[in-house]
């Protein structure tokens, strides 16, 4: 029997995701890919398997179970409720799953998405070149949709796994709290001063018409200063897009290649993870920075990436301990008994 | 407006808007798309895709592989001067049928314009048009070009799903689409090609910048190409133009 991952549950928007569709943005292709790319990145080189694909969870969760043979998967993202055959795991952890064992991910007390890589590929055919799943357009991962209960994804090239659930500490993953950090423009001379002033001085709140597409925001009314309609030009991930009604909404993985309103600033790379990690409902501000400031926390952020998250044994009895769920492991509180780094 | 000079503009740190002017025209389209081809032709190390638009290109770029100054720099060096003209290296023959039965609101449409459907597919199909961009989904192909006898305001309010290869007519421009959507547009033609088909090589037809032109098909014709083009052969013929 081949081995596979079989989606006993899936809450909505649970999709296979890889680094992205690239190249195709000039023929209208949305690049899709993870919502949060530090948290994948360390889910996928903790698996070893940085250019692979994971499986991105929502607040939705999901349920697996491993067929066929002994599956290995890293989980990092947003602190989940993990747990393997109802045993409490820690949100950012490796774990090994026997055939027939069973991995449950559920919201828990923070963060948007978690991402679960396999040691060993997710075996679908690439679609224009990546496995990412756009819903929209119906491309990629599993038939272009959300998985849900009855999927099977076949995994093939196995690799072996710790046979023992290990920590995953990585730093980059630690829950960010601080204002967000933007670059005004490139149609920031669309709006009036007030409006930028809101803009880095209000408290948003995300709103619950959020999606892989976009992240509303909830606050004040940003007035345009020459009207709401621009010619259409390309658009970043974390481009802060202003409509005609003046909410303001943070386009995100799933945004197109292209859109016809003002940007007034985008969010910073190294800010998007954190971005994406909030929850509808949830708080947010924005502080203004120089694109000197901006390139150096991108620089920062893509060293910690680089070097890799590390592994730690959990101590004894730790496994089952309701405890887990409370502490913040993914900051690196584990009571490591022995540490041995990625590659 | 065409600029003086083009305005590079942060989109974010690792995205750089290069504009050339503030309209959809002929002229500032050009200046981008020169720009993309002479990015295309010879790559610079660090930029990770042009996205061509009207009035703009957007270079997504890696800031830690190449700074902002140095990308600045090489555009200045090659920003096409003033008298410069493009030359598009294709052009694109796209059958379309002007049947009132497959082009659903040519009659609205030709009411609208005070013409009769048949003068409204004499001027479509008469015309040359320029792909000046993809956008909205994936080969979706906004054409400029269109005469002006044709410039008619988006709805203000949607129409129901497009049929699939929908040749659509809104505010002054033309375009293309592949998937059925609601639009503001109005359907003055289908064509039986695809501009966007997986599993065919190429999987995208039109390059941003190929020359188009429509040719019209009866409706026999049409079912003809459609169930060929369904089987994945490209039935729009292509010029070589350099």
């Amino acid at each position: 029997m081949t081995a596979a991952l079989r989606i006993r549950a899936a809450g909505p928007g649970v999709t296979v995701q890889d680094a992205g569709r690239r190249g195709l943005l000039r023929f209208g292709v949305t690049p899709a890919g993870p919502m949060d790319e530090g948290a994948f990145a360390a889910a996928t080189l903790a698996a070893g398997a940085p250019s692979g694909a994971a499986i991105e969870v929502s607040l939705g969760g999901v349920e697996l179970e491993a067929e066929g043979a002994a599956i290995g998967l890293a989980l990092a993202g947003g602190v989940f409720d993990a747990r393997l055959d109802g045993r409490a795991l820690p949100a950012a952890c490796v774990v090994r799953l026997a055939a027939g064992a069973k991995l449950s991910l559920r919201a828990g007390p923070s963060g948007a998405w978690c991402y679960v890589a396999i040691f060993g590929r997710i075996d679908l055919a690439p679609v224009l070149g990546s496995l990412a799943t756009h819903v929209r357009t119906g491309l990629g991962g599993l038939h272009g949709r959300c998985l849900r209960a009855g999927d099977v994804l076949p995994i093939a090239d196995l690799r072996e796994a710790p046979a023992e659930p290990m920590a995953l500490d990585a730093l980059w993953l630690a829950r960010e709290t601080a204002p967000l950090r933007v670059l005004l423009g490139p149609q920031d001379d669309y709006f009036t001063a007030p409006a930028i002033d809101a803009l880095l001085c209000a408290n948003w709140r995300l709103s619950p018409r959020s999606d892989r597409m976009a992240y509303r925001l909830d606050g004040p009314r940003l007035e345009h200063a020459k009207g709401h309609d621009i010619v259409s030009d390309g658009v970043a991930f974390g481009a802060i897009q202003v409509p005609g009604d003046g909410a303001p909404l943070v386009l995100m993985a799933d945004r197109q290649p292209t859109g016809g309103y003002p940007k007034i600033a985008h969010v910073i790379g190294a800010d998007l993870g954190a971005l994406a990690q909030t929850r509808p409902g949830e708080g947010l501000r924005f502080r203004q920075i120089t694109w000197e400031e901006a390139v150096a926390a991108r620089r920062a952020r893509g060293e910690a990436i680089a070097a890799g998250p590390r592994l730690a044994l959990l101590a004894q009895g730790e496994l089952s301990s309701e405890a887990l769920l409370s502490a913040n492991l993914v900051g690196g509180a584990v009571s490591a008994t022995q540490d041995r780094d990625m590659d | 407006m065409l600029y003086a000079q083009p305005r590079c503009l942060d989109a974010g740190e690792a995205a750089l808007s290069v504009e050339f002017g503030d309209s959809v025209d002929p002229a500032i389209n050009a200046r981008v798309l020169m720009l993309d081809a002479a990015l295309r032709e010879a790559p610079l190390e660090g930029v990770v895709e042009t996205v061509p638009t009207y009035r703009a290109l957007m270079i997504h770029y890696d800031p830690l592989t190449l700074s902002r100054a140095a990308l600045v720099a090489h555009i200045d060096a090659r920003a096409p001067s003033a008298g410069a003209g493009f030359e598009p290296k294709a052009r694109w023959i796209v059958p379309c049928c002007y049947d009132p039965a497959l082009a659903e609101d040519i009659e609205t449409l030709a009411q609208a314009l005070r013409l009769t459907p048949e003068r409204v597919a004499a001027l479509h199909a008469g015309a040359d048009y320029r792909a000046y961009m993809y956008g909205f989904a994936p080969g979706w192909c906004y054409l400029g070009g269109l005469p002006g006898a044709l410039a008619i305001p988006r709805r203000a309010s949607p129409r129901g799903p497009t049929p699939p290869g929908a040749v659509l007519i809104g505010g002054g421009l033309s375009l293309i689409a592949t998937n059925p959507m609601p639009t503001g547009w109005y359907v003055a033609g289908r064509t039986p090609e695809r501009l966007f088909a997986l599993g065919r090589d190429p999987p995208f037809l039109i390059d941003p910048g190929d020359a188009v032109r429509f040719e019209p098909i009866g409706r026999g014709h049409f079912e003809e190409l459609d169930a060929r083009a369904a089987k994945g052969e490209i039935v729009a013929r292509r010029e070589p133009l350099v």
